[in-house]
């Protein structure tokens, strides 16, 4: 078991080594060839091992690798924790990084960095594996960075770009934010639980929870689980893009394509969403917490969606769609519904990833075009990525039977039968993202895919459908984003599969609530044209269609009879400006401040300069005893010899 | 009766007087010279008082040791100062004060 655990996790670092090092001496063949070649291994092995859990053959393991260090009585570990949760995670993780790596062969093609980005993918594929296995916090903290590391690398990956070189540091900055949020949890952890490791941090959860800790923050007590609680999310809004730490995910579509699909949509993002599942033990004991994690859940999914209707780049209409999902997913949590969340994220990650690398498809036809004003009907030219897309579309818009719709619907009724403060608004703000997730969709879909040929005849000469490397992980991705529903929801949202790795309060157990309705996936989709969501998405899809295709001179009076809203909308809630405007000058004057005052003037001026100075002026007074006369050292030896003596003999003296 | 006490006496006032002689002299490093002798020679006066006092002839095998030594001492002394003074051509003390800092 720890060798085939080993062997899914360091065939990607293999790689990415062998890519990175010698890229020059293998070639692009050599770096595609190595890099796809680990990553398929784990993939299959993933699926080895998921089969095996499934069947039971597999039992869950929890074994400790290497120790690598001991402070005290902590022990620092690399370790394996192998459940449910993880081994979900494995392979969603392998499976749509290999198909990321094979489309790359294709979109890729002849860019000079093309063994780099090779070498990227794979590292980024070894650090969500660590992430993803991890056993305890200090292990999860390492894969969290080195994701991050990586997805700062990928965003800059066009270094030459300017607004790449923006947009890397704005991602690694917010993340920044975020990340020390999730540094004072986990030191929060350690605190209160005096250990690193899940199993023995949860089996005290809720000892520590009934004893009852509060901590003081000047505004009020605070339970210590609610805190922790709330910086470990804290951690994951900054990796998962919730408001208001989301600014950097839109500005992150300047990298390639690829690494969208793979890091921006599928895996990296959804670290926040899966570390919170797998906090479910701690995040139960605190009503606060769930509430919190509910509410800006919420308003992510309202509001980004909002947003996705106004965007003209093909990629960031994708980005803005991403963040509602991660909005839904996050919204799902805080409703303590972690398997209807974990079970999102699975389809979201083929649908989404399938959205991306179509999006990047037409975008390699349209030769690095990205304005969706200057498409329209690409369907002609590229019907497989046209039919990919479609896919694609209905499921992330919830058409029932497909994958897209289990997920949502789950986590739109689980929402619903939550009783904590705000769910109600988050109820609301998930049923109305619906519409507006098809309004989006469809804008994006119909403005690309049908509609007149609004592209340069020179483009138009060269529009045909990509290369097989291109196609086929696009097809790949549309079968799970169509099926994997059918058999893994009923599992997943109502079965058992979960119960070893999530734990989950019996009242506020919403899904047991959701299956009560439940007999069995068709009818569960039979039933969902029923319901409100079905009539929303259609609602959506008929605006989108009216608006966009039938009646195109409508868009423009809407936008001119709304038009403060649309300034909002254009400037995205003013969320960038007000960084530009506020945080960072604020941010600029504190780091002015602690350059002047606290480098300059304490540390330099005092520590270093300080104590030289006083070196210094200890010689300058000491040198006037050097007088260089005989006498005057004769003199000083008398005195020394008298004063020892005195000193020595003093009690005799006395006596 | 001369105690052993008196010969103290002497031997304290003549370090005193060689002592001063040290630090007061600013001129001549032969009065220096001359003034460490003179601190040795009133050791050895306590060294003699003593060997008699208590009756053991160790202080007075010291005594020898001690002119030995500060004889060959004065003729390094002086050896010194005639290349002191083929270099710097003083011997005035004020002068000597390469050692400052």
């Amino acid at each position: 078991m720890q060798t085939t655990l080993l062997t899914i996790v360091l065939l990607p670092l293999m790689g990415a080594l062998i890519a990175g090092l010698f890229g020059k001496q293998i070639g692009e063949r050599g770096a595609h060839g190595v890099t796809i070649i680990g990553v398929g291994v784990a993939c299959l092995l993933s699926f080895q091992l998921m089969w095996g859990m499934i069947e039971g053959d597999i039992p869950n393991v929890n074994l400790t690798i290497y120790q690598w260090g001991t402070m005290g009585g902590l022990s620092l570990e690399v370790g394996f924790l192998l459940d449910s949760l993880s081994a979900l995670m494995l392979c969603v993780v392998t499976f749509v990084s290999l198909m990321v790596h094979i489309y790359t062969i294709g979109y890729m093609k002849g860019d000079p960095g093309y063994q780099r980005f090779f070498s990227y993918i794979s590292l980024f594929t070894f650090a969500m594996l660590m992430l993803v296995l991890a056993n305890n916090f200090l292990q999860l903290f390492f894969g969290w960075e080195a994701v991050g590391l990586v997805s700062y690398l990928l965003i800059g990956f066009w270094f030459k770009k300017d607004s790449a070189v923006f947009a890397n540091l704005k991602a690694f900055l917010v993340n920044r934010v975020g990340d020390f949020g999730f540094l004072i949890g986990i030191a929060g952890v350690l605190y209160y639980f005096g250990s690193l490791d899940y199993q023995t941090v949860f089996a005290q959860a809720t000892v520590v929870a009934a004893e009852g800790a509060t901590l003081s923050l000047g505004f009020g007590e605070w339970s210590a689980i609610t805190f922790i609680c709330i910086c470990l999310f804290i951690g994951a809004m900054g990796k998962s893009a919730q408001v208001p730490l989301h600014v950097w995910l839109p500005d992150s579509m300047e990298g390639p394509t690829p690494i969208s699909a793979l890091i921006h949509a599928a895996t990296m993002v959804t670290a926040g969403v899966f570390m919170v599942s797998r906090m479910s033990p701690l995040f139960e004991l605190s009503t606060t917490a769930l509430s919190f994690v509910l509410i800006i859940g919420a308003i992510t999914a309202f509001f980004m969606g909002l947003l996705g209707i106004v965007q003209n780049d093909i990629k960031r209409v994708v980005a803005y769609s991403t963040l509602s999902q991660l909005g839904y997913m996050v919204a799902a949590l805080g409703a303590s519904a972690y398997a209807a969340s974990m079970f999102h994220l699975m389809t979201h990650a083929f649908f989404k990833a399938l959205l991306f690398l179509a999006a990047g498809s037409v975008i390699v036809g349209m030769h690095h075009v990205q304005d969706i004003r200057k498409m329209g009907n690409i369907r002609k030219y590229m019907p497989i990525t046209w039919i990919t897309a479609l896919i694609g579309t209905l499921a992330l818009v919830g058409m029932p039977f497909f994958s897209g719709f289990y997920s949502k619907d789950a986590i739109i009724e689980a929402v619903g039968h939550a009783s904590l403060v705000g769910s109600d608004f988050a109820y609301y703000c998930l049923l109305f993202g619906v519409f507006f997730t098809a309004l989006y969709s469809f804008r994006m879909f119909f403005l690309v895919f049908h509609t007149k040929e609004r592209m340069n005849a020179d483009t138009r000469q060269h529009l045909q459908e990509s290369p097989r490397v291109i196609w086929i992980p696009l097809v790949l991705l549309a079968i799970p984003s169509v099926m994997i529903a059918w058999w893994t929801a009923e599992p997943l949202l109502f079965g058992n599969f979960f119960n070893d790795a999530i734990r989950v309060q019996p009242e506020h157990n919403t899904l047991a609530m959701v299956s009560r309705q439940f007999v069995d996936v068709w009818s569960f989709a039979l039933h969902g044209f029923q319901t409100l969501p079905f009539w929303l998405m259609m609602a959506g899809l008929f605006t989108a269609l009216l608006v966009y295709v039938i009646k195109p001179s409508l868009s423009e009076s809407i936008a001119n009879q709304f038009a403060p809203l649309k300034r909002l909308l254009d400037n995205h809630y003013y969320f960038d400006a007000f960084n530009q405007k506020v945080i960072v000058p604020i941010t600029m004057m504190a780091g002015k401040g602690l350059s002047k005052f606290g480098d300059e003037k304490l540390i330099d001026g005092l520590a270093v300069n300080g104590s030289a100075k006083l070196v210094n002026a200890v010689g300058q007074i000491s040198r006037k005893f050097q007088s260089g006369y005989l006498y005057h050292y004769a003199l000083m030896m008398l005195i020394g010899l008298l004063a020892a003596s005195i000193w020595f003999f003093w009690p005799q003296l006395n006596v | 009766m001369i105690g052993l006490s008196d010969y103290l006496f002497v031997a304290a006032i003549l370090f005193a007087i060689s002592v001063a002689g040290i630090i007061i002299n600013r001129k001549n490093v032969i009065t220096l010279l001359m003034c460490i002798e003179l601190m040795l020679l009133s050791v050895n006066i306590n060294f003699i008082a003593f060997s008699r006092y208590l009756d053991d002839l160790q202080g007075q095998i010291f005594v020898f040791f001690i002119l030995t030594v500060a004889a060959a001492e004065a003729a390094i002394g002086l050896a010194i100062l005639v290349a002191l003074f083929r270099n710097r051509s003083t011997i005035d003390v004020e002068e000597l004060n390469q050692l400052k800092g």
